[in-house]
């Protein structure tokens, strides 16, 4: 079969077409969703309205000064944040970390550990720095096991670090469900409550917690490292050109083991932030599928820091105003998630027009000159 | 006597869990020999497992259930072809967008396709009926395990042998690992790459949904949130243990569906290990698993991947 166009290779990438793409993503999902809506019933645009007041608010709580909708949107933004982070700076060298979900739910797990039973043990003022770095251990010691069973006998990482997403929430569900469930809890599947001095600072009136300065932190970390660093040098070496990178003397063994200590900290970072910060206990509904839309949120983003800090928001107001629509017009939430996929597969077929474009060849009946390479595909196609 | 009883019914279980995997192995073995990587697996399987469960919940008739899996299974699997061949989108992240939409999709539908736009969830459907082959159900020991399961792993006993056979012994299946192997060389012969690569990752697609539908039409009937729990990703592990041969397939499918096996039991007989222990197993055996077999392929320097695989080929641009 012969396509009536063909691709081909442009000069230079086209900055109109860098621009545009991910506008077209955004619009192209929009429609694509708006069909599945309305084939399941539901008036697309009601439907989209919903979900952006549900992510942003209306303007007429704005006018009262209500941005409670708003400061929602940003609570989810936070762990969408660290992860993409995390996960960006391992795609960057071409290590695909798909572990995030299960290094979060671990980093929670160290976090709340230290909380629930060391809590005694440290003065209050050092209980949150204490579990902060509890955190981002819980993560990055999750993460080491793939990044040197990649690093020395170069094992596959994306099955490893997916397998151990499953070991990982299984094991926090072992422990809120077992031997960490609190006895007053009347079944509920959680740990007990954490002492005050484990909780994040909120702003007043919100759940908007410190989380926030963490994942802006890291952010600034990372471009700094990147932009400012022989480390970071060496990352973007041996993403672009491996082969060049081990060249040049670059330890591929030491990077990986680096980075994925910082990514899988980061996701760990994420999943204390949610347990300091929003449940104050170690519970059901901390593993609830950030790691994975952090792999969209690192992708749109180009692998940019700053840029990963405004997709998570962007992805985060989707999922807030996917819930709203659950509550107010009973359609299933997971239109976000599906939404989500939508973007990436119309970003990914995007990319190719700032590299490539289409060169329009008719269908290949004797309109065209058969190009070359053709006469033989006609000859063996029997 | 009641030893071998408790062992003839583990071997059973192991069987019929291994019947969806194996589906789902022996697709991605023919994507990854023409060259493509799909990461989607675990996407298009639990989208045939809903979408084959729907149908067939509405007709009432399996066979409707398990086409319509196998449709949905090849139509999700050619975006990632059309992303990835056509378009040269990167085939890890494309394929990993697919388990992501894929994942969603099913989960919607699973909310929308039930009677009158309710849940699909605890409806009971028809399902595949286990059918005791005369003569070979009988047999001592294996009788029961191999000859008392539903028709379609029935399929798989001639599909495993065909497979190899197609691959190794046919011209097709030449051309095939000639694509996989040296796009180059396979496009000098005449072979259209592109045209390779578009039927074998959606031949690989259609597999894979035939896989979900044996999950949610024979193995644990129904409709579930998550049903898969990773299937996808294990018959993707399973493609690297197998060194991409339909024959080592079984092998790993039978591992699997053992530990799956052993899982069951021990809850039936009611163990002191906690659930989420024993659930972890099967996550856990893949990795250790993955690690014996990259370590096993490193010593004795034998490469088992199609050496494409992951890589685009443009004519114009090759290297």
């Amino acid at each position: 079969m012969q396509l009536p166009f063909k691709v081909e290779k442009r000069l230079t990438p086209s900055r109109t077409a860098s621009f545009l793409v991910p506008i077209a993503s955004m619009l192209l999902a929009l429609v694509f969703g708006g069909i599945l809506l309305l084939a399941a019933g539901a008036h697309p645009l009601v439907t989209y309205k919903a979900m952006l007041e549900g992510a942003f608010g209306t303007p007429g709580q704005w006018a009262n000064g209500d941005f409670y909708n708003l400061s929602e949107t940003l609570v989810k933004a936070i762990p969408l944040m660290l992860c993409g982070l995390g996960v960006s700076i391992a795609f960057r060298m071409l290590f695909w970390n798909i572990g995030a979900e299960g290094q979060l739910a671990m980093g929670g797990f160290a976090a709340a550990g230290v909380a629930l039973f060391w809590a005694e043990h440290i003065p209050d003022p050092l209980l949150l720095p204490t579990m902060f770095v509890a955190g981002f251990l819980g993560g990055a010691l999750w993460a080491l096991l793939p990044a040197l069973l990649k690093a020395l006998l170069n094992v596959n990482e994306i099955i490893v670090t997916l397998m151990m997403n499953y070991i990982a929430v299984l094991w926090i569900e072992y422990l809120f469900y077992g031997p960490w469930k609190d006895p007053q809890g009347y079944g509920f599947p959680g740990s007990a409550q954490f002492p005050k001095a484990a909780w994040l600072p909120r702003l007043p009136g919100t759940r908007l917690h410190l989380g926030l300065v963490f994942a802006v932190g890291a952010a600034l970390f990372i471009w700094v490292v990147l932009v400012r660093t022989k480390w970071g040098y060496e990352i973007r070496v041996i993403g672009e050109n491996p082969r060049a990178a081990s060249y040049a003397g670059i330890s591929l063994v030491r990077n990986i083991i680096l980075v994925m200590i910082l990514s899988g900290g980061l996701a760990g970072l994420a999943g204390m932030s949610e347990v300091a910060g929003i449940s104050h206990r170690l519970q059901k509904g901390l593993t609830v599928g950030y790691g994975f839309t952090a792999i969209i949120v690192a992708w749109l983003a180009r692998l940019n820091p700053w840029g990963v800090l405004l997709v998570a928001f962007l992805m985060a107001a989707l999922l807030v105003g996917g819930d709203q629509i659950q509550i107010t017009m009973q359609l299933p939430a997971s239109v976000a998630l599906i939404l989500q996929g939508a973007i990436l597969f119309f970003m990914l077929g995007g990319v190719i027009f700032t590299e490539y474009r289409l060169r329009w060849t008719g269908w290949a009946r004797g309109t065209t000159p058969p190009a070359k390479g053709m006469e033989i595909e006609a000859a063996s196609s029997d | 006597m009641l030893e071998q009883g408790l062992w003839i019914s583990i071997l059973a279980i192991t069987i019929r869990a291994g019947t969806s995997l194996l589906y789902a192995t022996i697709g991605e073995i023919f994507t990854e020999r023409s060259g493509i990587l799909n990461l989607g697996v675990e996407g298009m399987m639990i989208m045939g497992a809903v979408c084959g469960f729907a149908a067939a919940f509405h007709t009432g008739n399996v066979w409707a259930g398990v086409v319509t899996a196998i449709i949905v299974g090849g139509l999700l699997a050619l975006i990632h072809a059309f992303l990835t061949i056509t378009l040269r989108a990167d085939q890890t992240v494309s394929g990993l967008a697919l388990t992501i939409f894929g994942s969603g999709l099913a989960s919607f539908l699973g909310q929308k396709l039930g009677p009158s736009g309710r849940p699909l969830v605890g409806m009971i459907g028809p399902k595949f009926e286990k059918l005791a082959l005369p003569g070979l159900s009988t047999l001592p020991i294996i009788g029961r395990p191999l000859f008392q399961q539903d028709v379609l792993t029935y399929a798989l006993y001639l599909l495993v042998p065909l497979a190899w056979f197609y691959l190794h012994k046919t011209r097709p299946g030449l051309h095939l690992r000639a694509v996989g192997e040296s796009p180059q060389t396979a496009d000098a012969m005449g072979v259209s790459v592109a045209g390779i690569r578009y039927l074998y990752t959606i031949l690989g697609g259609m597999l894979v949904g035939l896989g979900g539908a044996h999950l949610s039409l024979a193995y644990t009937p129904g409709w579930t949130e998550n049903l898969t729990a990773g299937r996808g990703w294990i018959a993707i592990a399973l493609v690297i243990f197998s060194t991409w041969d339909p024959v080592r397939a079984v092998l790993g499918a039978v591992l699997f569906g053992g530990i799956n096996a052993v899982q069951f039991r021990l809850q039936a007989v009611g163990t002191t290990i906690p659930a989420p222990f024993l659930g972890m197993m099967p996550y856990a055996f893949t990795i250790l698993v993955l690690v014996i077999i990259t370590w096993w392929e490193a010593f004795s320097k034998r490469v088992g991947a199609p050496a494409a695989l992951g890589l685009p080929y443009v004519r114009e641009e090759r290297v």
